[in-house]
């Protein structure tokens, strides 16, 4: 019954999560407040013989207290986020250099494309293997998604990485690994009966390994 | 039932005798027709429920058949074990079925009806036979939706959101009449609820009693307005969209198929244009009734009513604005969703000052806890609950983890089900009086009432966890990710607790059915309100007031200085008093 | 007997919108019509330039001149309908019958106009969901004379117009009605609200159509 969000493996993921718990902290004292608030209001206002209530119509001086206060809070957390969203879906977000890979979604698998020994995505030495996301560890790298069918949704928890893949749309995803392993990718979206059977993987390897994996299955896969 | 009023204006059914057919079938009377919305809605809420059971099985004991689950057919559930198209349909049916034909109807059908008229002092709705038909026209559309479970292919599956191309085309969901059958049947029901808003908002704009200024109106009729006021304005929208899903499927038109320049994210657009003030809608009369019962069980005024009634005035208005906070992640431009992020966290605020209000109502007061007043601040409990994790999505980057999962269908049923629901529990017991001349069973209705709110937050709030955990939505087989295979137990837990609160309905049930015929007899204002609809006979009988009420003063002078009672109703007269100049005003 | 109350607010309450129920209800029913035209004409604007090569400009297919022609037509009958409620206002009952017969007739007309241009589009191959296979339309499409597609083109004008002309046909069956009260001597120059009511939805129908008319046919 835990709060506290699974180890992240990518760069923006500290500053997704470090919002989160900002916030998890402010809506936690907000909740307590209101809780607490209301239990002892409960016990100290409940009807007793002899008690009247008091005749209050209301107070301004409460009312631009309990404005002006959440008002701000939620413009702080706006701002804090604004620069976060900017950094890991903006226009501009995309490092120079990240690597290229194509993700195309559909019913109800995830074909993923590298480029092949020419270094170009898109060209006629790519090759392709389903459900598998191979990419070298602190190297940022970019996903070219796209949909054949309906609408998925591109999910790595670890990566805290999420993007809805839509049919007639290219959308470019972005995110930097942080550690070597293998780590789960789900569909996000509902996209049909077979919607719980899209996992995939995607495995992050050191920079010679990664070379290595690229060199053998380049040989090997289906083109 | 009570005798016949003689009613004040001109209605199409005076003192005559009615058959039965007339006055309880096909009945012009609005306590009559919000009545029947109440039947309608519960046996809704039942299959929502039902609905909702089975899903959980699913996610809790996958292994096991569904009890009884051998009577479903093999199409659905061969052996007992749901098939994961059948589990997308029931995904769907609950939701709709929840939203259109439980909570919208619960909230505006029953008490916009019930409670407008007397409320503000009229004999009926401004046109009775157009509020006949509302009711009808949306018993014909759950009529509707219900048979996409009978026909073949099954009932819609592609959410109650219906995303386009998934929803557009049985090539990919393999349901066919039934995605049809929903679209159809929330076009009817969008039309039942046009009418009926246009009832409601003729009647509070123009057939008040005199005396009953503008503020002097309950919150629950402020409530009921603005909400008449979205329903006019964000269902047309759904309709048209509706519509445009229709063809698509049907005769081939392209609107939201990318080939040849259709596009999908239109869909969402227009659904969520609509969908957002439809979320206000489902709990801004919630709201008004909680003000309303806590008042009164505080035996205090309202705490800043003025501040209240320009919070749900704010609410309805940037309600309009933040659609696009449920298209975060859909690939819309990412610049949109910093204009929407920041008019999702402006609209926190009018919301942050109900609760402060409702709380500075209890405060300092001497307070009843009556069964509808336990059900009122259960809402304001967990509808905090719901709004504070709402904060969490409105982050752009912290959606990004969030979006489509448990996270989310957390905090959608605190409002919609600690919220609303507990709202109308509250609302139900507190009018049931005025409507059938009994009260409902204390007893029966705190046990109700304890076992609702114990199920309900472990039931639901672990789901807040799931989610952290990043757990998605609408998923049939979890098990199928390592990730959230250490989550099972809790889906477990989750789903025992689910069928723990569904039971808990039963005391509900009983209380409802067995007071109408065994409970006590109510006297004329059992809960010592200052409402105009206490001051008739209990049930309030056909054409409401024996004389034109006439309003002195406001709806919540509780502990008044003035009197000696701690009550002080809105028509009674103090020498101080003076007549309001409509009472006199020629004909 | 006319009750001459029945043209003014509701007798003794609080002044709310100070004109009587039915007229306050028609227009805040048009207002919900007013978001459900909105819809249609938003996902118009949306598609057209989301896709302008998948347009046609309105001569391509359309024929402008029949249907500036049928606008006309429609203008004329909120004219008639407007002269029909002046009629009884001043209590002339022949002049009402007259000028409601007419305003049912030129509405019928309208629809029927409206029809015809369907039908005649629908021969040409200009269907909802664009191109019908083999059709002339299509053949000048593969000429490279016309877009290569019009499925959304056609998607949206006949979504578009074809519901203006079903909220014309609905307003046709209550002008019918109203027509047949009137003969019935059912108005009265105390008591005409049926007359004004529908004079509302109608005007307010002819007004989206020269909208549309602009949107689709000029533009």
């Amino acid at each position: 019954m835990s709060w506290i969000l699974p180890p992240s493996a990518s760069t923006f993921a500290s500053d997704i999560d470090f919002l989160y718990y900002v916030i998890l902290w402010i809506t936690g004292i907000a909740f307590v407040i209101v809780e607490v608030g209301l239990v002892v209001f409960i016990v100290k206002y409940r009807a007793r013989p002899g008690r009247k209530a008091e005749y209050i119509q209301g107070s301004t001086k409460a009312e631009v207290i309990w404005t002006a206060i959440p008002a701000v809070t939620v413009v702080v957390i706006g701002l804090m986020s604004g620069g976060v969203w900017n950094d890991v879906k903006g226009r501009n977000s995309v490092p120079a250099g990240a690597i290229p890979y194509g993700v195309h979604a559909q019913q109800f698998e995830w074909q993923i494309s590298y480029r092949g020994p020419d270094g170009q995505l898109g060209t006629g030495d790519d090759f392709t293997v389903r459900n598998q996301l191979h990419i070298p560890v602190n190297q940022p790298v970019v996903m070219r998604l796209t949909a054949e069918d309906v609408i998925h949704s591109l999910f790595i928890p670890a990566f805290r990485v999420k993007q809805d893949a839509m049919p007639g749309m290219t959308i470019n995803v972005w995110f930097e690994a942080t550690r070597v392993g293998e780590f789960e990718i789900a569909c996000a979206e509902l996209c049909g009966i077979g919607h719980t059977t899209m996992g995939a993987t995607v495995t992050v390897h050191t920079a010679d390994d990664y070379q290595r994996w690229l060199a053998d299955r380049a040989a090997a896969a289906d083109r | 039932m009570a005798t016949t009023a003689l009613p004040l204006e001109k209605t199409t059914h005076a003192t005559h005798e009615m058959s039965f057919v007339r006055k309880y079938i096909f009945s012009t009377d609005h306590k009559i027709i919000g009545i029947q919305f109440l039947l309608m809605s519960f046996v809704f809420l039942l299959f929502g429920g039902l609905m909702a059971m089975m899903m959980r099985w699913q996610l809790g004991f996958p292994d096991q058949p569904l009890p009884a689950g051998q009577l479903l057919p093999e199409t659905m559930a061969p052996g007992g074990f749901l098939l994961p198209e059948f589990y997308n349909s029931l995904v769907t049916m609950h939701g709709t079925i929840m939203v259109f034909f439980a909570i919208m109807p619960l909230l505006v059908g029953v008490f916009g009806n019930f409670l407008i008229p007397l409320k503000i002092g009229a004999p009926d709705m401004a046109f009775p036979r157009l509020n006949m038909a509302s009711f009808w026209i949306a018993l014909t559309a759950g009529i509707l939706i219900m048979a996409g479970f009978f026909v073949e292919g099954g009932a819609a599956g592609a959410g109650w959101t219906s995303y386009a191309p998934l929803s557009a085309s049985p090539e990919w969901t393999g349901v066919v009449g039934g995605q049809q059958l929903w679209l159809v049947s929330l076009a009817v029901v969008g039309l039942a609820s046009i009418l009926g808003a246009t009832n409601y908002i003729t009647t509070v704009v123009n057939m008040r009693a005199p005396g009953m200024t503008w503020f002097r109106l309950p919150l629950s009729i402020w409530a009921l307005f603005v909400t008449a006021i979205l329903v006019l304005l964000a269902i047309p929208i759904l309709s048209g969209a509706a519509i445009m899903l229709f063809f698509d499927q049907t005769i081939g038109t392209h609107f939201f198929d990318p080939t040849d320049g259709g596009q999908p994210l239109m869909w969402q657009h227009l659904f969520w244009y609509f969908g957002h003030p439809e979320v206000y809608i489902l709990i801004l009369p919630a709201m008004g009734f909680v003000s309303d019962i806590i008042a009164n069980a505080s035996r205090k005024p309202v705490f800043g009513y003025h501040s209240m009634v320009y919070a749900l005035i704010s609410i309805a208005f940037l309600g309009w604005i933040v659609w696009g906070h449920h298209m975060f992640m859909s690939g819309m431009n990412p610049t949109l969703g910093m204009a929407f992020m920041m008019s999702t966290m402006i609209i926190a605020v009018p919301s942050a000052i109900k609760v402060f209000n409702w709380m500075g109502t209890m405060w300092r007061g001497n307070i009843m806890f009556h069964v509808p007043m336990l059900h009122s601040v259960a809402f304001v409990s967990m509808f905090v609950i719901g709004g504070l994790s709402g904060v969490f999505m409105a982050s752009p980057p912290v959606d990004i983890y969030f979006h489509d999962t448990y996270f989310i269908v957390a905090h959608l049923h605190y409002v919609l089900f600690g919220g609303s629901l507990f709202a109308i529990f509250g609302a139900v017991t507190f009018w049931y009086p005025k409507m059938f001349g009994k009260l409902m069973n204390p007893l029966l209705g705190k046990i109700h009432f304890w076992l609702t709110f114990v199920f309900y937050n472990l039931t639901f709030f672990p789901m807040h966890n799931l989610g952290v955990g990043g757990h998605m939505r609408r998923i049939y087989d979890p098990s199928q990710y390592e990730f959230l295979q250490p989550l099972a137990p809790l889906n477990t837990f989750i789903t025992v607790s689910a069928l723990l609160l569904f039971a808990a309905q039963i005391p509900f049930a009983v209380n409802f059915i067995m007071s109408w015929f065994n409970g006590e007899e109510a006297g004329e204002n059992p809960w010592n309100d200052n409402g105009l609809e206490w001051i008739v006979p209990s049930p309030a009988p056909h054409g409401n007031f024996a004389e034109l009420p006439i309003v002195y003063r406001g709806p919540y002078e509780f502990s008044s200085p003035l009197v000696e009672e701690d009550f002080l109703p809105q028509t009674r007269k103090l020498d101080s008093d003076t007549e309001p100049a409509a009472a006199s005003a020629a004909e | 007997m006319a009750d001459p109350a029945m043209m003014r607010p509701p007798a003794r309450r609080e002044i709310g919108a100070d004109v009587y129920n039915e007229k306050l209800g028609i227009w805040i029913f048009l207002g919900s019509e007013v978001m459900f035209f909105t819809a249609l004409i938003g996902a118009y604007i949306i598609v057209r330039f989301g896709s302008p090569e998948f347009w046609a400009l309105p001569n391509q297919i359309l024929n402008v001149p029949v249907t500036a022609i049928n606008t006309f037509l429609l203008i004329c009958s909120s004219v008639t309908m407007v002269k029909a409620f002046a009629s009884i206002q001043d209590g002339d009952q022949k002049k009402l019958q007259l000028y409601m017969v007419a305003t049912v007739i030129i509405g019928a007309a309208f629809v029927g106009v409206q029809a015809y241009e369907y039908t005649t589009l629908v021969h040409e191959g200009f269907l909802p969901s664009g191109y019908a296979a083999g059709s002339h339309l299509a053949e000048l499409a593969a000429r490279g004379e016309l877009p290569a597609s019009v499925s959304v083109y056609g998607s949206s004008f006949y979504t578009m117009t074809g519901f203006h002309g079903f909220h014309v046909s609905m307003g046709v069956v209550c002008m019918v009605f109203v027509t047949w009260k009137a003969f019935k001597g059912k108005y009265t120059k105390e008591d005409h609200r049926g007359v004004e009511v529908i004079g509302l939805y109608w005007h307010f129908v002819d007004l989206v159509w020269i909208i549309l008319f602009t949107i689709v046919y000029l533009v």
